[in-house]
């Protein structure tokens, strides 16, 4: 793309460059100047924290004394020990498998109709709109309509002769109510994903196919399906990783009015969540930062399985 | 930028066979269209009933009236939220007396998002042309570092971020509120970077040759042409941080930088569990999402179409 300057700066320029002007049309000296900001926020808040996170994990840190002693193994023997965590660990992996099955059939769907019926931005627009707004307002507006006495979505029910639910007050039902708010929420913002990718795949395909008389059926599976699975892919670890940090909605919606987050009865202390009741409800900052570490380990060999299964980097366009 | 959906523009009508569905819709194509609507009132109708019950007297919450409109009307949750009834609308009106400062956390989190959006645009943009258009050793080895930080999960950084700004002295201030989003996030820089990949080099090489330095080619030049991306990339980003939840609940709880988020939970927190004031709740919830929604209604096409294309990429 551009030349480095030595060889570029005719050797006939007449006033020999200053200072400032080799400085102003070296490259290195330029990214540097680029890369500055960026770097330090880059070190100060990922790479540093990244760092320290996983000493943290390995001490014991006391904060009114700002001091961490090395305490070894110690918080990951206590984790494995910690009935809590595999609760938490269980409470999650039931939310992520109820919310992205149900999310990935849904917004696959959507993405095919709207590729098949309608280009129209609105339609998308709509769409993706649950994902725009703040987790906060999702959660309290799900938090109102699944109320056990008040809420419209009981109302609804009672019209077509459903007694009416507790929802999020139950210990059953909170993990499945959390899941169905996310899907309401996120399945837009994934069909929109699927649909940039079915953009990709070349028309000409499905018109070939349906002058040899193929259903839609069949085209889904035969052209849709195989040319989508590198997108579909890359989508699912996305959602896939992003479901097990679910955070935002739990923490507004669970646990009712002045109740503790997570309730009832620990049903819906997702693991985000006893992460941070751990750091900054009982200052156990390394025990925190353990549990941390093991979920982000956790989170980066599921990405990876997922893109060995999915074969994601590979193409069936060729 | 529309590149990404307009690959196909023209295939969405094929000539013939579409042509001829279009007249005669089959079965399949109208239960197609059914299911299609309907998905589009279950997205709605969450935003319908947030503003019928900021609309309703928390009394004819109790009435069980499911109607669309509500049984009375009234603009007083309005007027609570926003500090403009009085002790005794608020006491008929059925408030909790926990107080919402609506206009005080509107503008933190004004302040917030915008200082976020204003840095970290800035800044991944400067980066994105550094890593796109400069030669410097290690220039994709550091790229590919800042990207493999799209793959630590917030909390995990969250606690010794939470740590650092403490020791600094720093929490409930806006620096801390702002800090790690302030200078870059990898999202940011790889969204830019791609765009900057993609638009054609030739005007650059010919300021190049007139003897533009890099700082000018960068604001003279890169910065018009990338203008599209660029508003793209600063609506994705204040949207982002205006939903910021999880940090600013840990470094900025104090009113003085309280951002609507924190304050809402705050607000659900603190109500009483017996006579919940759902009308108050609701309409501080709707406000806090309308500055979203209206910049949505302004800029839709181009928030869709960058969501399109940061998942093609």
């Amino acid at each position: 793309m551009s030349v480095d300057t030595t060889t570029r700066t005719p050797a006939t320029a007449l006033p020999p460059p200053d200072l400032w002007h080799r400085v102003r049309h070296s490259d290195t000296s330029v990214a540097m100047l680029f890369l500055l900001p960026s770097l330090l926020g880059f070190v100060l808040f990922y790479l540093w924290p990244a760092i320290r996170g996983i000493w943290l994990s390995f001490t014991e840190f006391n904060l009114l004394r700002q001091t961490s002693s090395f305490i070894g193994l110690a918080n990951y023997q206590e984790l494995v020990g910690d009935p809590l965590f595999w609760h938490s660990m269980r409470v999650t992996l039931l939310y992520v498998v109820i919310n992205i099955s149900i999310q990935t059939v849904l917004a696959l769907t959507i993405a095919v109709m709207m590729d098949r019926l309608t280009q129209s931005v609105v339609v998308r627009g709509i769409m993706v709109l649950p994902w725009l707004i703040p987790q906060v307002v999702v959660g309290l507006l799900w938090l109102w309509m699944l109320d056990p006495s008040l809420g419209i979505v009981n109302e609804f029910l009672r019209a077509i002769g459903i007694p009416a639910q507790p929802f999020l007050g139950s210990p059953d039902q909170v993990i499945p109510s959390l899941a169905g708010i996310n899907i309401w929420r996120h399945t837009g913002y994934t069909a929109l994903l699927l649909f940039a990718g079915l953009q990709t795949i070349p028309g000409d395909l499905y018109e070939a196919a349906s002058v040899d008389g193929a259903s839609e059926w069949k085209m889904f599976w035969r052209i849709t399906m195989p040319l989508l699975r590198p997108v579909l892919a890359l989508v699912l670890v996305i959602t896939v990783v992003g479901s097990f940090q679910v955070f935002d909605v739990v923490h507004v919606a669970t646990g009712g009015f002045g109740g503790t987050p997570g309730g009832p009865a620990n049903a819906s202390l997702v693991i985000y969540l006893y992460i941070f009741r751990q750091a900054f409800n009982f200052n156990n900052f390394g025990y925190a930062a353990a549990m941390a570490t093991v979920l982000f380990l956790l989170l980066v060999g599921v990405a990876f399985i997922q893109m060995k299964l999915l074969r994601a980097s590979q193409s069936d366009l060729a | 930028m529309s590149l990404a959906s307009r690959t196909r523009s023209s295939s969405g009508t094929l000539p013939t066979s579409t042509g001829q569905r279009r007249r005669r819709p089959s079965p399949g194509r109208v239960a197609a269209w059914a299911v299609l609507i309907a998905l589009i009132v279950v997205t709605l109708f969450p935003f319908a009933w947030i503003l019928r019950t900021a609309l309703s007297t928390n009394a004819s919450l109790f009435t069980g009236e499911a109607g669309l409109l509500p049984p009375e009307p009234t603009l007083v949750n309005f007027r609570r939220v926003l500090g403009l009834a009085t002790p005794e609308e608020i006491a008929a009106a059925g408030g909790s007396g926990v107080t919402f400062n609506f206009w005080l956390y509107l503008r933190n989190s004004l302040i917030v998002a915008s200082l976020v959006t204003l840095g970290q645009v800035t800044f991944s943009a400067m980066a994105a042309y550094a890593f796109s258009r400069l030669h410097f050793p290690g220039r994709d080895a550091l790229f590919y570092l800042f990207l493999s930080a799209l793959m630590i999960p917030p909390v995990f950084i969250l606690i010794p971020n939470f740590l650092f700004l403490n020791s600094l002295g720093l929490l409930d201030t806006f620096p801390a509120v702002v800090a790690p989003f302030f200078f870059m996030t990898p999202f940011t820089v790889f969204f830019l970077r791609q765009f900057f990949l993609g638009i054609n080099t030739q005007v650059e090489e010919a300021a190049k040759l007139d003897g533009a330095g890099h700082v000018q080619l960068f604001t003279r030049i890169a910065v018009p042409i990338m203008a599209a991306p660029l508003s793209t990339a600063a609506i994705l980003t204040f949207i982002q941080s205006w939903n910021e939840y999880m940090w600013p609940l840990v470094v900025g709880q104090d009113p003085s930088v309280r951002v609507l988020t924190v304050a809402l939970s705050l607000f659900r927190a603190g109500s009483p569990q017996a006579a919940p004031d759902w009308t108050g709740l609701m309409t501080a919830t709707f406000l806090a999402a309308v500055p979203i929604i209206v910049l949505f209604l302004v800029m839709g096409r181009r928030v869709v179409d960058g969501i399109q294309f940061s998942g093609v990429k």
